[in-house]
């Protein structure tokens, strides 16, 4: 009996068993406190007589929106209005992703510059932009830079392009393939192509604020490449901006892109602020319709819901791009 | 959860609790109503009353360079502090902008909201914003400001032009709707404060700024040059401006609604600041001025019926004065804004302020 030693330990000893049953203890407990949040929230909100309900989407909305992509009127019901300002953050995600990497990496790229005055103006911007609210910044850019333009007459004219308080005019094809640039009628720009000072506020605010972070992330990625790289290069003969461009940029790459998808992910989520500049978002019209039907927890889960769905189709694109830039082990 | 509720006899217990507060209550004052108003007895416990304001309009309610709140929404506050705890300077303002304030109500974060807010039909409605209001300290109606020389006569002035407004206000769907009426095209300029809304306007963003004529002729006293923006002839909508709670708690409510009233009907029947406590006198003296008795207290259980202490109309008259000095001090000619009484007069000169019988 004494040596007879079992052949399988207990099953408080199984090594398969017990992360098994500590993950479903885990995952029990959480449902719990799920399940009693949820209906904790429905039996007051039945209490109060409010239950969960989206019938709202389908009324007018009976509010403008300020410009839009897509056609909105006060008429249209308030799920179109909630597109149109889904659009609108897109749209300002979107330019913003483009102005911010390319700033980000002429920034990043200038700190290890061989002329000493780029390279510390770069170091001193990115420290300037780095630590200020991007709240404030917003407020800055709209009200003393944009609202401060001339207006009429007096507006800054380049050829083809003009930029007064009312906005950002440019030349492009009119109905009948026409080609047009910005005319002044009675006082006020047309142009066929035009961006609000609210949107150019917010866009510029987020690619200046965000472009610091990248440059901070694009410096990290080129101080990851050993030295011995740059002076490999250097023997080969090839400059400063090819060695960067050829040898250590795609070598960067892998440390820069994870760290991208970070910023990418904050710029969208900082577009939530727009409404520091006046510009018309998802989130300042859901603020409106907020206010109109009273449905808080409806309005609060479409935002949460828009702005994760947009957060893990950036995560899932970046995750694409990262496995295409790892090294390949053959 | 049902079955914490079996474990915890809690209703057995307040009622046994409220019982002996009966009993107290009973023993104390010898007899008469045992309300049951947890919002009243939060505010006592706590010595304070809490008030949702604006904070940034001058006339209604403005931060002064003491400090100290002013205006006829604070004198509001005030006066229901003083009805409640017989003290109006016992008030926590809390400066709320549009969007914030129907949630700090329904939170129980402000007590009461006395901020300028318009009453209308879904806020008041139980499947809406679920509110309580009291009378309508203020009648308003919606109006445009432009600047002197920009020409702007009429709302159809406007069509095609950018049009500065805060969001979540009952002006922003107003004049989309009068705009749809006109068949005219604009451009809503949305901020979500006031202070944005009229900066964006003074840098000339958008040629004309709407809100409450009250608002506009407030905020313009504190504009660079007063005298360069006109407000338009046009009103674009009916807004009566109204103190709020909210439907949680009836008793509560009831004791805001009267304590407004009263300041109305104090100025009906003549009783002021000045001469409160020579009409308290007169009143104790002749037993035969029986409705002026009522009124202040003297006799008869109002006070206790809305769960307010029995002179409760002496102490409000005695802090603020009654709603005829509130808004004289406040936007009439006693103010910068020099506003006329217009639809604020009472009902006796042709206007709007009409107290029901305090009877």
């Amino acid at each position: 009996m004494a040596d007879s030693t079992p052949a399988h330990p207990p099953w408080w000893h199984n090594r398969r068993l017990l992360p098994w049953l500590v993950q479903g203890a885990v995952g029990l407990t959480l449902l719990v406190v799920i399940a009693f949040l949820l209906g904790n929230l429905v039996r007051n909100l039945s209490a109060a007589g409010l239950l969960l309900s989206w019938r709202w989407l389908g009324q007018p909305a009976s509010f403008d929106i300020a410009e839009t992509l897509l056609p909105f009127n006060a008429s249209e019901p308030y799920w179109r209005g909630l597109l149109a300002g889904l659009v609108n953050t897109v749209r300002v995600v979107l330019l913003g992703f483009v102005g911010a990497t390319v700033l980000g990496t002429v920034v990043g790229s200038a700190s290890f510059s061989s002329n000493a005055l780029v390279k510390r103006l770069a170091r001193i911007v990115v420290e300037v932009i780095r630590n200020i609210p991007l709240l404030l910044q917003l407020v800055f850019w709209y009200f003393v830079v944009f609202l401060a333009l001339p207006n009429g007459a007096e507006a800054i004219q380049l050829p083809g392009i003009v930029l007064a308080k009312s906005g950002l005019f440019l030349p492009g094809f009119e109905a009948g393939l026409h080609w047009s640039g910005p005319t002044l009628v009675d006082g006020i720009w047309q142009a066929p192509l035009r961006f609000t000072p609210e949107f150019g506020a917010l866009l510029t605010g987020l690619v200046v604020y965000t472009g610091a972070f990248i440059a901070e992330v694009v410096r990290g990625g080129i101080a990851s490449v050993p030295k011995g790289q740059w002076e490999a290069a250097a023997s080969l003969g090839l400059g400063a901006f090819e060695s960067l461009r050829r040898i250590i940029i795609p070598q960067a790459l892998r440390v820069i892109v994870p760290g991208l998808n970070t910023q990418y992910i904050s710029l969208a989520k900082n577009s939530s602020l727009a409404v520091a500049c006046g510009y018309t978002d998802l989130y300042s019209v859901a603020e409106t319709s907020l206010n109109q039907t009273g449905r808080a927890i409806e309005v609060i889960v479409i935002l949460l819901a828009a702005y994760l769905a947009i957060n893990l189709v950036i995560s899932l694109v970046m995750n694409g791009l990262n496995r295409l830039v790892q090294i390949k082990e053959r | 959860m049902p079955f914490l509720r079996k474990l915890l006899p809690k209703r057995s217990l307040t009622s046994t609790l409220g019982l002996a507060l009966l009993l107290v209550s009973c023993a104390a004052d010898g007899g008469g109503g045992g309300l049951q108003s947890q919002k009243i007895d939060l505010i006592k416990g706590r010595a304070k009353l809490i008030c949702g304001v604006d904070g940034k309009l001058p006339g209604f309610s403005f931060v002064g360079s003491d400090g100290a709140y002013s205006g006829l929404d604070v004198d509001v506050c005030k006066a229901v502090a003083a009805s409640l705890l017989g003290d109006p300077a016992k008030v926590d303002y809390r400066d709320l902008n549009s969007s914030e304030r129907f949630a700090a109500l329904a939170s129980g974060e402000v007590d009461l909201l006395s901020r300028n807010t318009t009453e209308t039909l879904s806020r008041d409605a139980a499947g809406g914003n679920g509110l309580s209001f009291a009378p309508t300290t203020f009648y308003d109606g919606q109006g445009v400001m432009a600047a002197a020389g920009s020409g702007v006569k009429s709302l159809k002035d406007l069509a095609g032009k950018p049009i500065c407004v805060e969001s979540g206000t009952t002006t922003e769907l107003n004049l989309a709707d009068r705009m749809r009426e006109i068949k005219a095209t604009y451009t809503p300029l949305k901020f979500q404060t006031g202070d944005q809304t009229y900066a964006a306007y003074l840098q000339g963003r958008c040629l004309a700024v709407t809100s409450d004529r009250s608002q506009l002729a407030a905020k313009r006293t504190s504009f660079p040059d007063p005298a360069a923006h006109l407000l338009l002839e046009e009103v674009l909508s009916k807004e009566p401006l109204t103190p709020a709670t909210t439907n949680a708690d009836p008793v509560w409510s009831d004791a805001v609604r009267w304590s407004v009233y009263a300041l109305m009907q104090a100025e009906e029947l003549g009783i002021t600041k000045a001469n409160v406590a020579a009409k308290l006198a007169q009143a104790k003296a002749n037993p035969n001025l029986a409705d002026l008795r009522r009124f202040l207290g003297v006799e008869g259980d109002f006070g206790k019926t809305l769960g307010l202490p029995a002179d409760f109309v002496v102490k409000e008259i005695a802090a603020v004065g009654n709603y005829g000095e509130i808004f004289d001090r406040n936007v009439g000619p006693g103010s910068k804004l020099k506003l006329d009484r217009g639809l604020n007069r009472q009902w006796s000169k042709g206007g709007l302020i009409y107290s029901p019988p305090f009877r």
